[in-house]
């Protein structure tokens, strides 16, 4: 250590007050963002197992239902186009799950308290790094799954339909990465959040739209496939790789009526936005 | 005087609910002056770090007023934040990143301009003599290294007000040495530093103004030499052989009473029955020595100092710390405060 001869150790006055607050936020966002990629890449594994398990998923499920009835899947469907929207969604929404997982381990360290005893413009900068960092890696993995999907035959949903998953998944992640993000703030340990996760993810899979059409269902399972986000995030990309996509094209046909693919994305873009307004006081609770 | 740059007024704080509610601080009432170097000491689990976590906005306090810099930290907590240095006493790090990218996330999180905070990361690499091991993972780091990064991190935004939990628990001597060389120096330089410690030396050797703890409440403070001095009276320690008995223990200290300017004299069972006395002034011992000699009684040591903290510290409490220290041990949940502090 040296002696300090300068003023290095004096405080200063608060000479950045007037910045705006939106400067502050995406320096804190972007900050937040950087560390939970660095951290990917010192850790590849989580990404070359990310991308791989989707694949697996892809051949395996592929080939089980491969010989599936005729007039199973509308409009003479093969299963494996059929499929390729249901796991890149569920891909996606099982990375934003477990987007709480980290967030809570730095509860469980302290870490966390690093970052609430600095003056965060807003903790929500938490959860928006964490949305940035999942869609990111979410798109990677989809491209991945289509790639695949392409290779194997089941047919590619063109440049418009690269946008729409981009679109799409990133009012997903938002959503179930909030989800996630306030049951890490609620949940006393990483043991409920895993019992949670372990819980939510397997059967929202199973009930959804992700492995068979609601018109195959029993007609709960078909009401519960209808109201489950994953279904609204499936059908549009599902109608991008049929073919005939167009933002007013009807692409649901729930039970309680029909649904056009701008509809899906309206009601994943409400439950974003009511999922996130409800996390917002535990992020900030007690203290803001 | 002028405005404390932390006042708080009849803090209390209560964790739990119901009959497994524990009160951490009791109306506790602390003001540190502007540009000290104050020591806040108590046993373990006297509501040294519940306090400092409410200086730092990470807990609300169940009532009371806390005021840091100007600002009330119930109201403004991002105005307290952006003037407070908090080092905590459990250092958490991210162990794959490197202490330079911590450092930058942190300076990131206090919004400083880039050019500024890598500038400043350098100039704190320099203080703080890290910048061999600096650009290595944190998780290769020793608990000095460990130490430093978390007092640069601290520092990076130039705080009002630098609050360190037990900043040098741990330590060898050669990172404390360092560490209180830096405390000094910021004092020096302006910024209030307030640090917990439950070690006596430490805060005899480094704070220009203490508040004893302990019950979570504030029982004695100020300067630690008027603190010392207004107990009046010295310190001496008498032993007549390496290792005496009891009987002839309670026969000197009988002999010790009845002399003139012997207030109290107190027989040692922990250390081999030497006397304790408090005595008036210089000249005691002098007499105390004729006195010995007279009844024909050896002295193997003799040994006269002024009060020390730790005087201070039985006179305000009632027994040593390290007494404090051992009652404390025994009843306190580790589970339940590590959950406290998870938020």
């Amino acid at each position: 250590m040296t002696s300090a001869s300068s003023s290095l150790l004096s405080p200063t006055p608060r000479a950045n007050a007037q910045r705006s607050a939106l400067a502050d936020l995406t320096q804190e966002t972007l900050a937040l963002t950087r560390r939970l990629f660095l951290q990917l890449a010192r850790r590849p594994s989580t990404l070359v197992a990310g991308v791989l398990q989707p694949l697996i998923w892809l051949v395996l499920f592929g080939a089980l239902f491969a010989n599936a009835p005729e007039g199973l899947l509308p409009e003479g469907m093969s299963y494996g186009r059929f499929l390729g929207a249901g796991v890149i969604v569920f891909t996606a929404f099982s990375a934003a799950l477990n987007a709480g997982l980290p967030v809570m381990f730095d509860r469980e360290f302290g870490f966390l308290n690093r970052l609430l005893v600095a003056p965060l413009r807003s903790r929500s900068s938490i959860v928006l790094a964490s949305v940035l960092y999942i869609t990111a890696l979410s798109l990677v993995q989809s491209v991945a799954i289509m790639a695949t999907a392409w290779v194997l035959g089941y047919g590619w949903p063109g440049g418009a339909g690269l946008l729409l998953v981009l679109l799409t998944l990133l009012l997903l992640v938002f959503a179930v990465t909030g989800l996630s993000l306030g049951l890490a703030f609620a949940l006393p340990g990483h043991i409920e959040l895993i019992a949670v996760i372990f819980v939510a993810n397997l059967p929202l899979l199973f009930a959804s739209t992700a492995l068979a059409p609601i018109s195959f269902m029993p007609a709960w399972l078909g009401w519960l496939a209808a109201v489950n986000p994953l279904t609204f995030a499936i059908e549009p990309i599902r109608a991008a790789y049929a073919g005939h996509f167009s933002l007013s094209a009807v692409v649901l046909h729930a039970p309680y009526g029909e649904l056009t693919a701008a509809a899906c994305l309206g009601v994943l873009a409400a439950l974003a936005v009511g999922l996130f307004l409800l996390i917002r006081p535990l992020l900030d609770r007690k203290l803001a | 005087m002028t405005h404390p740059v932390i006042d708080l007024e009849n803090v209390s704080k209560r964790y739990g609910k119901g009959e497994k509610a524990v009160d951490a601080l009791n109306g506790l009432n602390l003001q540190v002056p502007a540009g000290s170097l104050f020591g806040l000491l108590g046993p373990n689990g006297a509501g040294k770090t519940t306090t400092l976590r409410i200086l730092a906005t990470l807990l609300a306090p169940s009532s009371g007023r806390v005021e840091v810099a100007g600002l009330d930290a119930l109201a403004d907590p991002r105005g307290v934040r952006e003037r407070l240095g908090y080092v905590a006493q459990e250092v958490a790090l991210d162990k794959i990143l490197s202490g330079r990218e911590l450092l930058q996330l942190q300076g990131d999180l206090y919004h400083l301009p880039r050019s500024a905070r890598d500038q400043r990361i350098a100039e704190l690499i320099e203080l703080l003599g890290m910048a061999d091991w600096i650009d290595r993972r944190s998780g290769t780091y020793s608990g000095g290294m460990r130490r430093r990064l978390d007092l640069a991190s601290g520092l990076l935004h130039r705080p009002d007000v630098l609050v360190l939990d037990e900043p040098t628990v741990g330590l060898d001597i050669e990172s404390r040495a360092a560490i209180w060389t830096v405390l000094r120096q910021l004092r020096d330089q302006g910024t209030t530093v307030l640090l917990s410690s439950h070690y006596l030396e430490e805060v005899d050797a480094l704070a220009d103004q203490l508040a004893i703890i302990e019950g979570g409440r504030v029982i004695a403070s100020g300067p630690p030499s008027e603190l010392k001095a207004a107990l009046g009276g010295d310190r001496v320690t008498l032993r007549i052989r390496e290792f005496s008995d009891e009987p002839e223990a309670l026969r000197v200290q009988q002999l010790l009473q009845a002399c003139p300017g012997v207030r109290q004299v107190v027989v040692n069972r922990a250390q081999g029955f030497s006397l304790n006395l408090v005595v008036e002034n210089d000249g005691v011992v002098e007499q105390l020595r004729r006195q010995l000699a007279e009844a024909q009684l050896p002295v193997f040591a003799l040994a006269q100092s002024r009060p020390s903290l730790d005087d201070v510290y039985l006179q305000a409490t009632g027994r040593t710390l390290m007494d404090a220290e051992l009652a404390v041990a025994g009843v306190r949940d580790a589970k339940a405060e590590r959950k406290q502090s998870m938020r």
